[in-house]
């Protein structure tokens, strides 16, 4: 545990802090990608310590809320069905159009919660008489899992398994926050375990595109402040460039048997987000010679369709437009035991990280 | 016990009948077990006589497994109630047992948690005088589930209430949160993960009649924060008197293993179960003794002083991170569930 302490040290974090204030001297505007640097900033309390012209914008990297809504109805459809499916914890309290898979589990659903698709193939070989199917969602971390868990499958010869996926990839996501015309970010914290599994390569192209800086950086508290200097540093200097705050994890050309495992299963393809929409090649989709690992084509569910639940502004939170507390119905009406979205419910979404531990709460 | 004199090794619906297969269940193996002048009347109920004032509490145990690192369901179900009994600011005395059990429960396995029923009891000092035995079908049940009642007097010198919560009132745990829930979490179906890890599920009722021996009335309030953990029982006694809660991360003791797994499934150990552990509420006149009694008594090595109730941020708990940031600590909402990445 001393590599988390080392990271969680209040002087070095002090100090760092202490150097953001120094050197800040015009309103910087900077998305974090990632849900878990969301919670761990607001966790940590990180907001308050900065300058007030420091401003932290959540991004839209938060697995479960962008997993589409018809995605969800299509796990509970199929766990009517009566078939086995297999889900991350986050995911099965996410209100569907209708309810969520826990509730579907209430109802009699056989719902299991697992911590990886590789014990969801174990579960379909100890039940061959029934269907597994695994909810794989997720960004480019949990790709290579559920790649490996077919490949798994297939050397096994276990036709009973499949898996329902929404795949979905952070640059194209980056793309389209920065084409969108309201969008005032200055710099990207990247997603540090993103990149430990792509590497750094898709990223200059953006630097190079948008002229904004990026810093890949980590979740503790002291990766948030150093990544938070690096960026402010650049855009006070008027510099742009890719940088590397989470060298300890993330190599420059990522995790190579992880990325090969990806593409022997999946390929890039359009996807959807809930909230934002379709984004043109943001996202994985199974390759034509895994087809019959994937539940949509194999149980016939891919036309079920629904609406979103219009009091919502998921769709402006993950953009970084609005700010949770923002929300007319936030701590109101919806409140992580009544979601009306997904940012509330999932612990890496931004309605939840702020209901949960922000001081905007304290009286 | 001897299992193969007893005729059956397997637990069925004869036995909860009240027929002469109940009657062979328990004699053989509760009566002999318990066996004490109340419960060997075999009456339908037992008379006792208190002194004072009573308290009393009730409790049912569905954990699953039964049988963990550091426990099982028997002693738990002792524990548990004893605890809370304690918690009352009382010395608990008898507790009454019941069972509901699935056909199919191994005998072998019904004894051991029967001996270690009668394990915990006695070192708790508590003797169990009434019971029941079911049987449901297979299916109808998760193998065995166990209600305690348990009964205790109440300490003369206690006066035991939220509501006598002030300002400055500092607030101390008896050591390392999070440990039972996490022993649980390593043996639950599909997160098996290597550890070490035990449940910390023991009687605190001996440590609670020292302090209020010593403290008084002085001595506010104890909680256990079992389901929930120490975030939820914090918000709750926050909520209950309108008072805010100030703690710091720093001075909550977790132990490195727990640690690590909360950290790796993803989990916060400020809402991990808890058995072992209980919070008190002292006057801050008394801080530095209450928690040296504390940390000289074998269930409260580790105490610690986490943090104090305040006039400000109302119905809130405030808690400083490790790195001097503030944040608020919410009850928990459903189940912590493990998260994708």
């Amino acid at each position: 545990m001393k590599y988390l302490s080392e990271y969680r040290n209040l002087e070095a974090t002090k100090k760092y802090l202490d150097e953001i204030h120094k050197i800040t001297t015009s309103v910087w505007n900077i998305m974090e990608i990632c849900g878990g640097q969301t919670h761990s900033l607001v966790k940590n309390g990180i907001l308050e310590l900065l300058p007030e012209k420091v401003r932290m914008i959540h991004g839209p990297g938060c697995p479960v809320c962008v997993t589409p809504l018809h995605l969800i109805d299509k796990a509970i459809e199929l766990l009517e069905q009566g078939i086995i499916v297999c889900s991350f914890g986050d995911m099965i309290r996410v209100p569907g159009s209708k309810k969520s898979l826990l509730e579907a589990k209430a109802n009699g659903g056989d719902l299991r919660i697992l911590y990886s698709p590789i014990e969801a193939v174990s579960i379909a070989k100890q039940n061959p008489d029934k269907e597994v199917v695994f909810f794989a969602v997720g960004f480019e971390t949990t790709a290579p899992a559920n790649a490996l868990s077919v490949l798994h499958a297939e050397k096994e010869g276990i036709t009973n398994y499949s898996i329902l996926t929404s795949h979905v990839l952070v640059p194209p996501a980056m793309e389209a926050i920065l084409d969108d015309e309201l969008c005032t970010i200055d710099a990207f914290l990247g997603a540090g375990h993103v990149c430990a599994i792509m590497g750094m390569k898709e990223y200059y192209p953006l630097v190079e595109k948008y002229k904004i800086p990026i810093v890949v950086t980590g979740f503790e508290p002291l990766d948030l402040v150093q990544g938070i200097y690096m960026a402010v540093k650049q855009l006070e200097e008027g510099n742009y460039e890719l940088e590397n705050q989470y060298a300890r994890v993330v190599k420059e050309e990522g995790n190579i048997p992880a990325i090969k495992v990806i593409h022997q299963v999946f390929e890039i393809g359009n996807r959807e987000w809930r909230g934002i929409g379709e984004i043109p090649n943001s996202g994985y989709v199974i390759k034509e010679a895994y087809k019959k690992y994937d539940a949509e084509v194999k149980f016939n569910i891919s036309n079920i369709k629904v609406l979103e639940n219009s009091a919502c502004i998921a769709g402006e939170i993950l953009r970084g437009i609005k700010k949770p507390y923002q929300c007319s119905q936030f701590a109101k009406v919806c409140k992580p035991s009544n979601p009306l979205g997904a940012p509330m419910v999932s612990s890496e979404g931004a309605c939840a990280a702020y209901y949960h531990f922000s001081n905007n709460l304290i009286d | 016990m001897d299992i193969e004199n007893l005729g059956f090794d397997t637990i069925n619906l004869g036995h909860g009948s009240g027929g002469e297969l109940t009657r062979k269940l328990l004699d053989n193996i509760i009566f002999k077990t318990f066996s004490n002048p109340y419960l060997d009347q075999k009456h339908d109920g037992s008379i006792v006589k208190f002194e004072g004032e009573i308290a009393a509490s009730t409790d049912s145990f569905v954990i699953t497994p039964i049988f963990f690192k550091g426990g099982n369901i028997g002693e738990l179900a002792v524990y548990g109630t004893v605890n809370d009994v304690a918690m009352c600011g009382a010395i608990p005395k008898y507790l009454s047992l019941a069972f509901i059990v699935e056909e199919g429960l191994k005998v072998e396995e019904f004894i051991k948690i029967v001996t270690s029923i009668k394990k915990a009891a006695d070192e708790s000092g508590v003797l169990i005088i009434t019971g029941d035995t079911k049987v449901v079908e297979k299916g109808k049940g998760d193998k065995i589930f166990i209600n305690t009642t348990g009964f205790g007097e109440v300490h003369p010198k206690a006066n035991i209430s939220v509501q006598n919560i002030k300002a400055g009132d500092k607030i101390l745990v008896n050591g390392f949160i999070a440990q039972h829930g996490m022993a649980i979490m390593s043996e639950r179906e599909g997160l098996e993960f290597e550890s070490d890890l035990e449940s910390d599920s023991t009687n605190l009722n001996f440590l609670v009649e020292e302090l209020l021996d010593n403290f008084g009335d002085k001595i506010k309030l104890f909680r256990d924060p079992t389901r929930g953990g120490l975030g939820t029982v914090l918000h709750e006694i926050a909520t209950d008197i309108s008072k805010g809660v100030f703690i710091k991360e720093a001075l909550i003791p977790v132990e490195k293993q727990v640690a690590a797994a909360c950290e790796m499934l993803g989990l916060d150990p400020m809402y991990v179960a808890n058995e072992g552990v209980f919070l008190v509420v002292v006057d801050s006149s008394i801080e530095a003794e209450v928690l040296k009694l504390m940390k000289n008594h074998t269930k409260g090595k580790n105490s610690a002083i986490i943090g104090e109730f305040t006039n400000e941020h109302p119905n809130k708990v405030v808690m400083e991170s490790l790195i001097g940031g503030k944040r608020i600590v919410s009850p928990l909402v459903g189940e912590q569930l493990p998260r994708i990445c």
